[in-house]
Protein backbone atom coordinates (compact mmCIF):
# COMPACT_ATOMS: atom_id res chain seq x y z
CA UNK A 1 0.00 0.00 0.00
CA UNK A 2 2.64 2.36 0.88
CA UNK A 3 4.81 1.69 -2.07
CA UNK A 4 1.50 1.89 -4.88
CA UNK A 5 0.30 4.78 -2.65
CA UNK A 6 3.48 7.16 -3.09
CA UNK A 7 3.61 6.39 -6.78
CA UNK A 8 -0.13 7.45 -6.83
CA UNK A 9 1.18 10.51 -4.85
CA UNK A 10 3.88 11.25 -7.96
CA UNK A 11 1.13 10.85 -10.48
CA UNK A 12 -1.50 13.11 -8.45
CA UNK A 13 1.04 15.76 -8.36
CA UNK A 14 2.01 15.86 -12.54
CA UNK A 15 -2.09 16.05 -12.88
CA UNK A 16 -2.13 18.81 -11.07
CA UNK A 17 0.72 20.32 -12.58
CA UNK A 18 -1.13 19.85 -15.95
CA UNK A 19 -4.88 20.74 -14.95
CA UNK A 20 -3.39 24.19 -13.86
CA UNK A 21 -3.12 24.77 -17.14
CA UNK A 22 -6.85 24.73 -17.82
CA UNK A 23 -6.30 27.78 -15.10
CA UNK A 24 -3.76 29.98 -17.81
CA UNK A 25 -6.08 32.30 -19.52
CA UNK A 26 -5.49 31.33 -23.59
CA UNK A 27 -8.31 29.46 -23.68
CA UNK A 28 -7.14 26.42 -23.23
CA UNK A 29 -4.34 26.39 -26.08
CA UNK A 30 -1.02 25.30 -23.60
CA UNK A 31 -3.28 22.05 -22.28
CA UNK A 32 -4.60 21.68 -25.84
CA UNK A 33 -1.08 21.00 -26.41
CA UNK A 34 -0.13 19.25 -23.58
CA UNK A 35 -3.52 16.75 -23.86
CA UNK A 36 -1.82 16.05 -27.83
CA UNK A 37 1.79 14.95 -26.28
CA UNK A 38 0.44 12.93 -23.77
CA UNK A 39 -2.05 11.36 -25.56
CA UNK A 40 0.29 10.81 -28.52
CA UNK A 41 -0.16 6.77 -29.61
CA UNK A 42 3.80 7.37 -30.32
CA UNK A 43 4.75 8.23 -26.88
CA UNK A 44 5.90 5.22 -26.00
CA UNK A 45 7.40 5.60 -22.27
CA UNK A 46 4.37 7.26 -21.39
CA UNK A 47 2.28 3.99 -22.26
CA UNK A 48 4.48 1.87 -20.06
CA UNK A 49 3.82 4.15 -17.43
CA UNK A 50 0.29 4.54 -18.15
CA UNK A 51 -0.02 1.08 -18.01
CA UNK A 52 1.83 1.12 -14.58
CA UNK A 53 -0.05 3.74 -13.31
CA UNK A 54 -3.44 1.48 -14.03
CA UNK A 55 -1.44 -1.52 -12.25
CA UNK A 56 -0.92 0.25 -9.18
CA UNK A 57 -4.20 1.98 -8.99
CA UNK A 58 -5.90 -1.18 -8.77
CA UNK A 59 -3.68 -3.37 -6.76
CA UNK A 60 -3.79 -0.30 -4.42
CA UNK A 61 -7.59 -0.19 -4.53
CA UNK A 62 -7.96 -4.40 -4.17
CA UNK A 63 -5.67 -5.11 -1.74
CA UNK A 64 -6.75 -1.76 0.29
CA UNK A 65 -9.99 -3.78 0.08
CA UNK A 66 -8.61 -7.35 0.83
CA UNK A 67 -6.80 -6.02 4.20
CA UNK A 68 -10.21 -4.31 5.18
CA UNK A 69 -11.73 -7.41 4.53
CA UNK A 70 -9.73 -9.37 6.57
CA UNK A 71 -9.03 -6.75 9.41
CA UNK A 72 -12.60 -6.56 9.80
CA UNK A 73 -12.61 -10.44 10.24
CA UNK A 74 -9.88 -10.30 12.93
CA UNK A 75 -12.01 -7.64 14.85
CA UNK A 76 -15.20 -9.78 15.00
CA UNK A 77 -17.89 -8.42 17.16
CA UNK A 78 -17.66 -4.70 17.71
CA UNK A 79 -17.51 -2.61 20.78
CA UNK A 80 -21.10 -1.30 21.82
CA UNK A 81 -19.01 2.20 23.43
CA UNK A 82 -15.87 2.97 21.36
CA UNK A 83 -14.03 5.84 21.71
CA UNK A 84 -11.67 5.75 19.17
CA UNK A 85 -11.18 9.46 18.63
CA UNK A 86 -9.52 9.41 22.13
CA UNK A 87 -6.61 7.14 20.35
CA UNK A 88 -6.82 7.62 16.54
CA UNK A 89 -7.50 10.55 13.76
CA UNK A 90 -10.88 10.48 11.70
CA UNK A 91 -8.63 10.09 8.90
CA UNK A 92 -6.75 6.85 9.35
CA UNK A 93 -10.02 5.44 10.46
CA UNK A 94 -12.06 5.81 7.56
CA UNK A 95 -9.36 4.90 4.54
CA UNK A 96 -11.54 2.49 2.76
CA UNK A 97 -14.76 4.99 2.92
CA UNK A 98 -12.45 7.91 1.68
CA UNK A 99 -10.74 5.63 -0.54
CA UNK A 100 -14.20 4.16 -1.92
CA UNK A 101 -15.87 7.29 -2.69
CA UNK A 102 -12.14 8.25 -4.64
CA UNK A 103 -13.02 4.89 -6.95
CA UNK A 104 -15.97 6.05 -7.67
CA UNK A 105 -14.95 9.00 -8.40
CA UNK A 106 -12.30 7.66 -10.84
CA UNK A 107 -14.40 5.55 -12.64
CA UNK A 108 -16.71 8.96 -13.62
CA UNK A 109 -13.84 11.17 -14.18
CA UNK A 110 -12.15 8.43 -16.50
CA UNK A 111 -15.45 7.37 -18.08
CA UNK A 112 -15.58 11.78 -18.79
CA UNK A 113 -12.50 12.32 -19.54
CA UNK A 114 -9.80 9.16 -20.53
CA UNK A 115 -12.12 6.98 -22.12
CA UNK A 116 -14.00 9.60 -24.42
CA UNK A 117 -10.82 11.46 -25.36
CA UNK A 118 -8.39 8.65 -26.03
CA UNK A 119 -10.19 5.79 -26.67
CA UNK A 120 -13.25 7.19 -28.59
CA UNK A 121 -13.76 9.48 -31.35
CA UNK A 122 -14.40 13.29 -29.82
CA UNK A 123 -15.87 15.69 -31.85
CA UNK A 124 -14.21 18.70 -29.33
CA UNK A 125 -10.69 18.98 -27.95
CA UNK A 126 -10.57 17.91 -24.21
CA UNK A 127 -10.58 21.88 -23.35
CA UNK A 128 -13.76 22.14 -24.42
CA UNK A 129 -14.68 18.75 -22.81
CA UNK A 130 -13.38 20.48 -19.78
CA UNK A 131 -15.07 23.68 -19.55
CA UNK A 132 -18.70 21.69 -20.62
CA UNK A 133 -17.96 19.33 -17.85
CA UNK A 134 -17.74 21.87 -15.24
CA UNK A 135 -20.14 24.02 -16.27
CA UNK A 136 -22.72 21.68 -14.65
CA UNK A 137 -23.00 22.34 -10.91
CA UNK A 138 -23.87 18.59 -10.32
CA UNK A 139 -20.50 17.72 -11.64
CA UNK A 140 -18.94 20.30 -10.75
CA UNK A 141 -19.97 19.67 -6.78
CA UNK A 142 -19.10 15.78 -7.13
CA UNK A 143 -15.61 16.89 -7.98
CA UNK A 144 -14.94 19.29 -5.25
CA UNK A 145 -16.48 16.85 -2.68
CA UNK A 146 -14.39 14.10 -3.87
CA UNK A 147 -11.52 16.48 -3.47
CA UNK A 148 -11.86 16.66 -0.14
CA UNK A 149 -12.48 12.77 0.62
CA UNK A 150 -9.06 12.86 -1.36
CA UNK A 151 -7.48 15.39 0.71
CA UNK A 152 -9.11 12.86 3.77
CA UNK A 153 -7.10 9.97 2.71
CA UNK A 154 -3.93 11.80 1.59
CA UNK A 155 -4.05 13.11 4.96
CA UNK A 156 -3.73 9.75 7.03
CA UNK A 157 -1.87 8.36 3.47
CA UNK A 158 1.39 10.38 3.59
CA UNK A 159 2.51 9.52 6.67
CA UNK A 160 1.42 6.64 6.88
CA UNK A 161 3.58 5.30 3.97
CA UNK A 162 6.38 5.81 5.60
CA UNK A 163 5.95 4.55 8.81
CA UNK A 164 5.17 1.24 6.28
CA UNK A 165 8.41 1.60 5.07
CA UNK A 166 10.31 2.05 8.81
CA UNK A 167 11.26 5.49 7.64
CA UNK A 168 10.68 6.74 10.96
CA UNK A 169 12.83 8.86 13.55
CA UNK A 170 12.39 11.47 16.10
CA UNK A 171 14.33 13.93 13.72
CA UNK A 172 12.29 13.45 10.39
CA UNK A 173 9.45 11.91 11.65
CA UNK A 174 7.50 15.67 12.79
CA UNK A 175 8.54 17.05 9.82
CA UNK A 176 7.24 14.00 7.51
CA UNK A 177 3.88 14.46 9.55
CA UNK A 178 3.29 18.15 9.43
CA UNK A 179 4.07 18.27 5.46
CA UNK A 180 2.31 15.79 4.46
CA UNK A 181 -1.07 17.60 5.98
CA UNK A 182 0.06 20.98 4.19
CA UNK A 183 0.87 19.03 0.97
CA UNK A 184 -1.98 16.74 0.66
CA UNK A 185 -4.38 19.79 1.54
CA UNK A 186 -2.44 21.61 -1.42
CA UNK A 187 -2.70 19.15 -3.60
CA UNK A 188 -6.60 18.39 -3.25
CA UNK A 189 -7.25 22.37 -3.14
CA UNK A 190 -5.58 22.95 -6.26
CA UNK A 191 -7.77 20.10 -8.03
CA UNK A 192 -10.69 21.28 -6.32
CA UNK A 193 -9.87 24.79 -7.45
CA UNK A 194 -10.30 23.76 -11.17
CA UNK A 195 -14.80 22.91 -10.99
CA UNK A 196 -14.39 26.34 -8.69
CA UNK A 197 -12.93 28.51 -11.45
CA UNK A 198 -15.10 27.07 -14.81
CA UNK A 199 -18.25 27.09 -12.32
CA UNK A 200 -17.82 30.56 -10.89
CA UNK A 201 -14.83 32.72 -12.35
CA UNK A 202 -14.29 31.53 -15.50
CA UNK A 203 -18.03 30.45 -16.98
CA UNK A 204 -17.95 31.94 -20.51
CA UNK A 205 -15.05 30.66 -21.73
CA UNK A 206 -14.43 28.03 -24.76
CA UNK A 207 -17.77 29.69 -26.16
CA UNK B 1 -14.12 9.93 51.39
CA UNK B 2 -17.50 10.31 48.63
CA UNK B 3 -19.32 7.29 48.03
CA UNK B 4 -20.50 6.64 44.50
CA UNK B 5 -23.42 5.12 43.28
CA UNK B 6 -23.30 3.50 39.61
CA UNK B 7 -25.09 1.83 36.95
CA UNK B 8 -22.99 -1.40 35.53
CA UNK B 9 -23.36 -2.37 31.80
CA UNK B 10 -21.47 -5.68 32.07
CA UNK B 11 -20.82 -8.04 29.30
CA UNK B 12 -21.68 -11.28 30.50
CA UNK B 13 -20.92 -14.80 28.12
CA UNK B 14 -21.17 -18.18 30.12
CA UNK B 15 -18.42 -19.32 27.35
CA UNK B 16 -16.72 -18.86 23.64
CA UNK B 17 -19.75 -21.24 22.38
CA UNK B 18 -22.74 -18.37 24.18
CA UNK B 19 -23.76 -15.76 22.29
CA UNK B 20 -23.27 -13.34 24.83
CA UNK B 21 -25.65 -9.77 26.48
CA UNK B 22 -25.25 -7.13 28.27
CA UNK B 23 -26.46 -7.41 31.80
CA UNK B 24 -27.47 -4.15 33.61
CA UNK B 25 -26.38 -3.91 37.30
CA UNK B 26 -26.57 -0.72 40.42
CA UNK B 27 -24.58 -0.78 42.85
CA UNK B 28 -24.10 1.46 45.47
CA UNK B 29 -21.78 3.00 47.97
CA UNK B 30 -18.53 2.52 46.40
CA UNK B 31 -15.34 4.11 47.87
CA UNK B 32 -13.91 6.90 45.36
CA UNK B 33 -10.84 5.30 46.85
CA UNK B 34 -11.53 1.40 44.93
CA UNK B 35 -9.88 0.52 42.26
CA UNK B 36 -12.39 -0.36 39.44
CA UNK B 37 -11.82 -4.56 40.07
CA UNK B 38 -11.89 -3.86 43.59
CA UNK B 39 -15.47 -2.24 42.58
CA UNK B 40 -16.00 -5.16 40.77
CA UNK B 41 -15.18 -7.52 43.54
CA UNK B 42 -17.77 -6.07 45.71
CA UNK B 43 -20.57 -6.22 42.77
CA UNK B 44 -19.81 -10.14 42.86
CA UNK B 45 -19.86 -10.46 46.59
CA UNK B 46 -23.33 -9.03 46.40
CA UNK B 47 -24.23 -11.40 43.60
CA UNK B 48 -23.02 -14.51 45.24
CA UNK B 49 -24.98 -13.34 48.24
CA UNK B 50 -27.60 -13.17 46.00
CA UNK B 51 -27.01 -16.64 44.36
CA UNK B 52 -26.02 -15.40 40.93
CA UNK B 53 -23.14 -16.22 39.02
CA UNK B 54 -20.12 -13.47 39.50
CA UNK B 55 -18.59 -11.38 36.81
CA UNK B 56 -15.82 -12.96 35.87
CA UNK B 57 -12.44 -11.09 35.05
CA UNK B 58 -8.84 -11.50 34.95
CA UNK B 59 -6.73 -10.07 37.17
CA UNK B 60 -3.12 -10.73 39.77
CA UNK B 61 -0.76 -8.53 40.84
CA UNK B 62 -3.24 -5.67 40.63
CA UNK B 63 -0.54 -3.29 40.32
CA UNK B 64 0.05 -2.60 36.55
CA UNK B 65 2.61 -4.93 36.01
CA UNK B 66 1.03 -8.58 35.07
CA UNK B 67 -0.73 -7.76 32.26
CA UNK B 68 -3.71 -9.74 33.06
CA UNK B 69 -6.23 -7.13 33.62
CA UNK B 70 -7.57 -5.77 30.53
CA UNK B 71 -11.76 -4.54 30.28
CA UNK B 72 -12.61 -2.15 27.38
CA UNK B 73 -14.07 0.55 29.86
CA UNK B 74 -16.39 3.42 28.37
CA UNK B 75 -15.57 2.81 24.94
CA UNK B 76 -11.23 2.80 25.98
CA UNK B 77 -8.11 -0.04 26.56
CA UNK B 78 -8.35 0.58 30.17
CA UNK B 79 -10.50 3.31 30.44
CA UNK B 80 -10.22 6.75 29.97
CA UNK B 81 -6.70 7.31 31.01
CA UNK B 82 -2.96 7.01 29.51
CA UNK B 83 -0.61 4.71 30.62
CA UNK B 84 -2.25 2.68 33.65
CA UNK B 85 -3.97 -0.69 33.24
CA UNK B 86 -7.48 -1.56 34.57
CA UNK B 87 -6.30 -2.30 37.84
CA UNK B 88 -4.53 1.18 38.56
CA UNK B 89 -7.74 3.06 37.63
CA UNK B 90 -9.52 4.62 40.47
CA UNK B 91 -13.04 4.99 41.49
CA UNK B 92 -12.17 8.69 42.13
CA UNK B 93 -12.24 9.21 37.90
CA UNK B 94 -15.90 8.19 37.81
CA UNK B 95 -19.11 10.33 38.44
CA UNK B 96 -22.07 9.53 40.96
CA UNK B 97 -24.67 8.13 39.26
CA UNK B 98 -22.35 7.40 36.01
CA UNK B 99 -22.77 5.24 33.60
CA UNK B 100 -19.93 2.35 32.99
CA UNK B 101 -19.78 0.08 30.11
CA UNK B 102 -17.91 -3.09 30.39
CA UNK B 103 -16.77 -5.24 27.56
CA UNK B 104 -13.97 -7.59 26.95
CA UNK B 105 -11.57 -6.95 24.25
CA UNK B 106 -12.71 -7.45 21.61
CA UNK B 107 -10.85 -9.60 18.81
CA UNK B 108 -10.69 -12.98 17.04
CA UNK B 109 -7.00 -14.01 18.33
CA UNK B 110 -8.57 -13.17 21.84
CA UNK B 111 -11.60 -15.33 22.26
CA UNK B 112 -13.79 -14.61 25.19
CA UNK B 113 -13.39 -17.36 27.76
CA UNK B 114 -16.22 -15.67 30.19
CA UNK B 115 -18.22 -12.65 30.28
CA UNK B 116 -14.77 -10.24 30.69
CA UNK B 117 -12.32 -12.76 30.39
CA UNK B 118 -10.54 -13.47 26.97
CA UNK B 119 -8.25 -16.25 26.25
CA UNK B 120 -4.46 -14.56 25.36
CA UNK B 121 -2.36 -17.47 24.80
CA UNK B 122 -2.55 -16.60 21.29
CA UNK B 123 0.47 -14.09 22.68
CA UNK B 124 2.56 -17.01 24.43
CA UNK B 125 2.14 -19.01 21.24
CA UNK B 126 3.71 -15.87 19.52
CA UNK B 127 6.39 -15.97 21.99
CA UNK B 128 6.95 -19.47 21.57
CA UNK B 129 7.37 -19.01 17.96
CA UNK B 130 10.57 -16.21 17.94
CA UNK B 131 10.48 -13.67 20.94
CA UNK B 132 12.76 -15.92 22.61
CA UNK B 133 17.42 -15.98 22.55
CA UNK B 134 19.57 -19.02 22.83
CA UNK B 135 21.57 -19.15 25.61
CA UNK B 136 24.61 -21.39 26.61
CA UNK B 137 24.26 -24.40 29.30
CA UNK B 138 26.97 -23.68 32.18
CA UNK B 139 27.37 -20.78 34.44
CA UNK B 140 25.46 -17.58 34.21
CA UNK B 141 28.01 -15.32 32.25
CA UNK B 142 29.63 -12.48 34.05
CA UNK B 143 27.07 -9.68 33.43
CA UNK B 144 29.60 -6.96 32.08
CA UNK B 145 31.12 -9.25 29.85
CA UNK B 146 29.00 -8.82 27.14
CA UNK B 147 29.29 -4.75 26.45
CA UNK B 148 26.13 -3.25 25.48
CA UNK B 149 25.65 0.61 24.62
CA UNK B 150 24.01 2.64 26.95
CA UNK B 151 21.54 3.95 24.11
CA UNK B 152 20.50 0.66 22.58
CA UNK B 153 19.82 -0.78 26.13
CA UNK B 154 17.75 1.85 26.89
CA UNK B 155 15.66 1.56 24.27
CA UNK B 156 15.28 -2.87 24.50
CA UNK B 157 14.17 -1.39 27.56
CA UNK B 158 11.57 0.78 26.85
CA UNK B 159 10.35 -2.02 24.23
CA UNK B 160 10.50 -4.43 26.95
CA UNK B 161 8.16 -2.81 29.15
CA UNK B 162 5.67 -4.54 27.18
CA UNK B 163 3.70 -6.74 29.57
CA UNK B 164 1.39 -8.40 27.01
CA UNK B 165 -2.07 -6.87 28.36
CA UNK B 166 -3.25 -7.02 24.71
CA UNK B 167 -4.87 -3.45 24.88
CA UNK B 168 -2.78 -2.62 21.45
CA UNK B 169 -5.11 -5.32 19.69
CA UNK B 170 -8.35 -4.56 21.70
CA UNK B 171 -8.07 -0.54 21.08
CA UNK B 172 -6.74 -1.51 17.12
CA UNK B 173 -9.99 -1.33 15.00
CA UNK B 174 -8.20 -4.02 12.88
CA UNK B 175 -7.30 -6.17 16.26
CA UNK B 176 -3.69 -6.22 14.71
CA UNK B 177 -0.92 -7.42 17.29
CA UNK B 178 1.72 -5.79 15.77
CA UNK B 179 2.70 -3.20 18.66
CA UNK B 180 3.21 -6.42 20.83
CA UNK B 181 4.98 -8.22 17.93
CA UNK B 182 6.84 -5.42 17.48
CA UNK B 183 7.97 -4.59 20.91
CA UNK B 184 9.49 -7.75 20.97
CA UNK B 185 11.59 -7.86 18.47
CA UNK B 186 12.69 -4.60 18.64
CA UNK B 187 13.60 -5.42 22.16
CA UNK B 188 15.60 -8.85 21.20
CA UNK B 189 17.08 -6.90 17.96
CA UNK B 190 19.11 -4.31 20.46
CA UNK B 191 20.45 -6.55 22.81
CA UNK B 192 23.64 -8.83 21.43
CA UNK B 193 21.87 -11.64 23.26
CA UNK B 194 18.90 -11.58 20.53
CA UNK B 195 21.24 -11.25 17.17
CA UNK B 196 21.55 -15.25 16.42
CA UNK B 197 17.88 -15.40 15.62
CA UNK B 198 17.52 -11.73 14.23
CA UNK B 199 16.22 -12.77 10.67
CA UNK B 200 14.21 -15.68 11.99
CA UNK B 201 12.67 -14.06 14.77
CA UNK B 202 10.42 -11.77 12.79
CA UNK B 203 9.19 -14.10 10.03
CA UNK B 204 8.20 -16.89 13.04
CA UNK B 205 6.37 -14.73 15.22
CA UNK B 206 4.57 -12.47 11.86
CA UNK B 207 3.67 -15.63 10.46
CA UNK B 208 2.32 -16.77 13.78
CA UNK B 209 0.59 -13.73 14.30
CA UNK B 210 -1.29 -14.08 11.10
CA UNK B 211 -2.08 -17.93 12.12
CA UNK B 212 -3.87 -16.68 15.51
CA UNK B 213 -6.28 -14.58 13.63
CA UNK B 214 -4.83 -10.92 14.12
CA UNK B 215 -4.91 -8.11 11.77
CA UNK B 216 -2.36 -5.85 10.19
CA UNK B 217 -1.76 -2.66 10.61
CA UNK B 218 -2.79 0.31 9.18
CA UNK B 219 -0.94 2.95 11.14
CA UNK B 220 -3.86 4.41 13.21
CA UNK B 221 -1.36 4.47 16.12
CA UNK B 222 -4.29 3.24 18.40
CA UNK B 223 -2.30 0.93 20.03
CA UNK B 224 0.27 3.25 20.71
CA UNK B 225 -2.00 5.82 22.51
CA UNK B 226 -3.75 3.01 24.24
CA UNK B 227 -0.75 1.14 25.53
CA UNK B 228 -0.65 0.80 29.43
CA UNK B 229 3.29 0.97 28.98
CA UNK B 230 3.24 3.84 26.62
CA UNK B 231 5.51 1.83 23.79
CA UNK B 232 6.04 3.64 21.41
CA UNK B 233 5.25 3.78 16.93
CA UNK B 234 9.17 3.43 16.98
CA UNK B 235 8.89 -0.44 17.50
CA UNK B 236 6.59 -1.02 14.89
CA UNK B 237 8.66 0.95 12.28
CA UNK B 238 11.82 -0.92 13.70
CA UNK B 239 9.50 -4.68 13.10
CA UNK B 240 9.38 -2.71 9.31
CA UNK B 241 12.93 -2.39 8.95
CA UNK B 242 13.72 -5.97 10.60
CA UNK B 243 11.48 -7.76 8.06
CA UNK B 244 13.13 -5.84 4.80
CA UNK B 245 16.32 -7.15 6.34
CA UNK B 246 15.63 -10.12 6.92
CA UNK B 247 13.77 -10.52 3.38
CA UNK B 248 17.09 -9.84 1.86
CA UNK B 249 19.32 -11.51 4.11
CA UNK B 250 17.70 -14.89 5.13
CA UNK B 251 19.47 -17.49 3.45
CA UNK B 252 17.48 -20.97 2.05
CA UNK B 253 18.31 -24.01 4.62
Amino acid sequence: MALTGLFLYIFLIEHLIANLLLLNNDNGEAYTIYAEVLGSAYNIPLRIIEFGLFFFLLYHATNGTRLWITNRNAKGIHYFVNRASENSTFFSRFMIQSGSVIFIFLVIHLRSFFVHYRLETPDDTMYQGVVKAFENPLYSWFYIIAMILLAFHLVHAFQSAFQTLGLRHNKYTPFIKSFGVIFSILICAGFALIPVYFLYINNTGGH
Amino acid sequence: MALLNLHLKVWRQKNNEDEGRFVDYNIQDISTEMSILEMLDVLNEKLIKEGQEPVAFEHDCREGICGCCGIFINGRAHGPLKRITTCQLYMRHFKDGETIVLEPWRAKGFPVLKDLMVDRSAFDRIIAAGGFVAVNTGGAPDANAVPIPKHNLEKALDAAECIGCGACVAACKNASAMLFVSAKVSHLVRLPQGKPEREKRVFAMLNQMEKEGFGSCTNTEACSAECPKGISMDVIAQLRREYFRASVRQEKE
